[in-house]
């Protein structure tokens, strides 16, 4: 039974941070406030908010139970994370995105790729991409919210959903969107909090860095035939090269969601919202210390609760979860954790939900607003996109909550199995439709427009097409190839079992690849990048007087 | 074994994941101060933010 204080505590939460986003900081610090009047956004509060909205539960719930399965080489994510994520993202993409942004005048992802490239099919083809596959994601979040609260306040699944999105709902129509980065700023801490706790009671209570590491180390031998077959190794050591784990740790978890973040419609609008590059260095210790904060903990507590769950019940986590991934980390809080931190806990996750979706149903919002129906639709003439911007974030949330809801409803675990992709189906879709063309966009002058928008349709369609049909975790869940043809993955081949008339599956490799657990990214993105080279390279280049406006004059000579 | 892991590829990942946050505050100390080159108009980044409060606005 869920504590009084517990849900005290939580009514007490959502009251002051909707409190807050509601009066506070939406009237008084507009953007013009900060970059015109001289005021700053504090760096602090920069950093933790783009880190807030970056982690959401699913990195911490979801991926932190992949860790408990596949052991500590999930930090290889949090490397990419702090890397990728926050270095090279801040240093590199922050500052050219930025400044271009400002001689674009773009408020928006697909505007600042469509006005780059002075193309409005791009913007609106960038724009529904997120409108259409961004609800995924937030729905992936909101299930994930949704599972903990039903769980901690002992309430169904469907009403947690309900509860929880009509919070958010009123918390997004209340203002606490992009404008409140303070709110964001402050579930960042309470994350940033609640994790270091996590940690430090962790490897004390299981007998300090080394010893549970060992420990861990030690029960290589207690990994199941089934993941061992896979090339599971033990929770302190790497899958075998090659294996399907492997594939599945390297190519998807790692890589796929490592590079997919530099490529984020709704992170990078916000190297947009500070004054200067000077802002944005600052950001960087923050930035850094918070992701390793959030998945290196989250992944290496996911990694030893095997170790807790061997001692107090002689099973390993996933065998202790039931089978269950995403209940590993929330079973082994509600255990091995004091009460308290349990609260804590629940504010961290609620904390790291809600900061994530507001920034999702805004990005959505102006996606359909500003960039599809303002600038595709009516070719930039007229506005009238109040409306349109607040029917998308009506539809956006509609849409995530209904494939919250309908899907378990409809297909039952099926319908959850296609959800629960949904993170990595976006970050996936956003590095080979966005990431080439961005990346273009920022650092060279000979991207042509023919080939940004064939670099980002072969990235956008390769991507699809390959989790429809090939990745064997997606084209499982999405079940169209086998309505089509009868397998789960065309990379599966169906050849005779060992007794007569049985027909088992077999994985069509070549050498080390193992075509179905290869990740989209991996085939995508690469085609995406040859595709721009080679299309530019035969395409008309922009004027001169269009790339000085985006780049600058070139500095005179001395 | 270092840091009791047997496997180097994933102490080196733990202790890259270190390094790199490392690295991240070194950066930021470093250039706390470092003044951007070239500075944007003002006229521009005041239409810039009139526009995003626009924006804003419409959510």
């Amino acid at each position: 039974m869920p504590s009084l204080w517990m849900t005290l505590t939580v009514i007490i939460y959502l009251f002051a941070i909707g409190f807050l986003g509601y009066r506070g900081f939406r009237s008084t610090h507009t953007a013009s406030d900060y970059m015109v009047a001289g005021r700053r956004i504090h760096p602090y509060v920069m950093a933790m908010s783009y880190g807030a909205t970056f982690i959401s539960t699913s990195a911490i719930v979801g991926f932190g139970g992949a860790a408990g399965v596949f052991g500590m080489g999930l930090l290889w994510l949090t490397f990419l994370n702090i890397f990728l994520g926050i270095f090279v993202a801040f240093v590199a993409f922050g500052g050219r995105t930025r400044v271009m942004g400002l001689r674009l005048d773009a408020h928006t992802f697909p505007e600042l790729l469509g006005r780059r490239y002075k193309s409005r099919f791009l913007q609106g083809a960038a724009a529904v991409i997120i409108f259409v596959f961004m609800p995924l994601y937030a729905s992936a979040v909101l299930i994930g919210a949704a599972k903990y609260l039903g769980a901690q306040l002992g309430i169904p699944y469907e009403t947690a959903l309900f509860i929880f999105s009509a919070i958010i709902a009123l918390y997004v129509i209340m203002g606490g969107i992009k404008g409140v980065m303070y709110t964001d700023a402050l579930q960042g801490t309470i994350m940033l909090l609640g994790m270091i706790i996590l940690i430090v009671l962790t490897y004390k209570s299981l007998g300090g860095i080394s010893a549970s590491h060992r420990e861990l180390s030690s029960l290589a031998s207690m990994v199941p035939e089934k993941l061992a077959k896979g090339g599971h190794l033990g929770w302190t050591a790497m899958p075998k090269f090659g294996s399907p784990l492997w594939w599945t740790l390297v190519s998807t978890i790692v890589m796929g969601v490592g590079i997919g973040v530099l490529a984020m419609p709704q992170l990078a609008v916000r190297y947009m919202t500070v004054k200067s590059n000077k802002e944005l260095n600052r950001a960087v210790p923050v930035g850094g210390v918070f992701i390793l904060v959030m998945t290196g903990v989250a992944f290496v507590v996911g990694a030893l609760t095997n170790v807790y769950f061997f001692r107090t019940v002689g099973k390993i986590s996933i065998a202790a979860a039931a089978g269950d991934v995403e209940a590993i980390i929330p079973m082994y809080i509600k255990q091995a954790m004091p009460a308290w931190f349990s609260i804590l806990f629940m504010l961290t996750l609620l904390s790291a939900a809600m900061s994530t979706l507001s920034s999702q149903f805004h990005a959505m919002g102006t996606s359909f607003g500003r960039d599809l129906v303002e600038q595709a639709i009516r070719k930039g003439k007229g506005v009238g996109g109040v409306l349109a911007t607040r029917l998308g974030v009506l539809i956006g949330i509609l849409v995530s909550v209904w494939l919250g809801y309908e899907l378990e409803k409809q297909f039952g675990k099926e319908g959850i199995a296609i959800v629960a992709r949904g993170t990595a189906i976006f970050f996936g879709l956003c590095a080979c439709a966005f990431l080439p063309m961005y990346v273009g966009a920022l650092w060279t002058r000979a991207v042509t427009k023919a080939g940004a928008i064939a670099g980002m349709l072969s990235g956008a369609f390769a991507s699809l097409l390959w989790m429809l049909f090939v990745h064997e975790k997606e084209s499982t869940a999405l079940l169209l190839c086998n309505k089509l043809f009868g397998v789960r993955s065309l990379a599966i081949r169906m050849v005779e079992g060992p007794e007569a008339g049985q027909m088992v599956e077999q994985f069509i490799k070549h050498g080390k690849i193992i075509w179905a657990f290869v990740d989209p990214l991996i085939i995508g993105l690469p085609l995406a990048i040859v595709v721009t080279v080679v299309v530019s390279l035969l395409t008309r280049k922009f004027s001169e007087e269009h790339l000085q406006r985006c780049f600058g004059a070139p500095p005179k000579a001395v | 074994m270092l840091l009791g892991i047997e496997d180097p590829w994933v102490w080196l990942a733990y202790v890259l994941c270190i390094a790199s946050a490392l690295l991240c505050v070194v950066w930021g100390f470093l250039r706390w101060n470092r003044e951007d080159a070239v500075e944007e108009p003002e006229a521009e980044i005041r239409h810039w933010a009139e526009e995003e409060d626009k924006v804003e606005e419409e959510l």
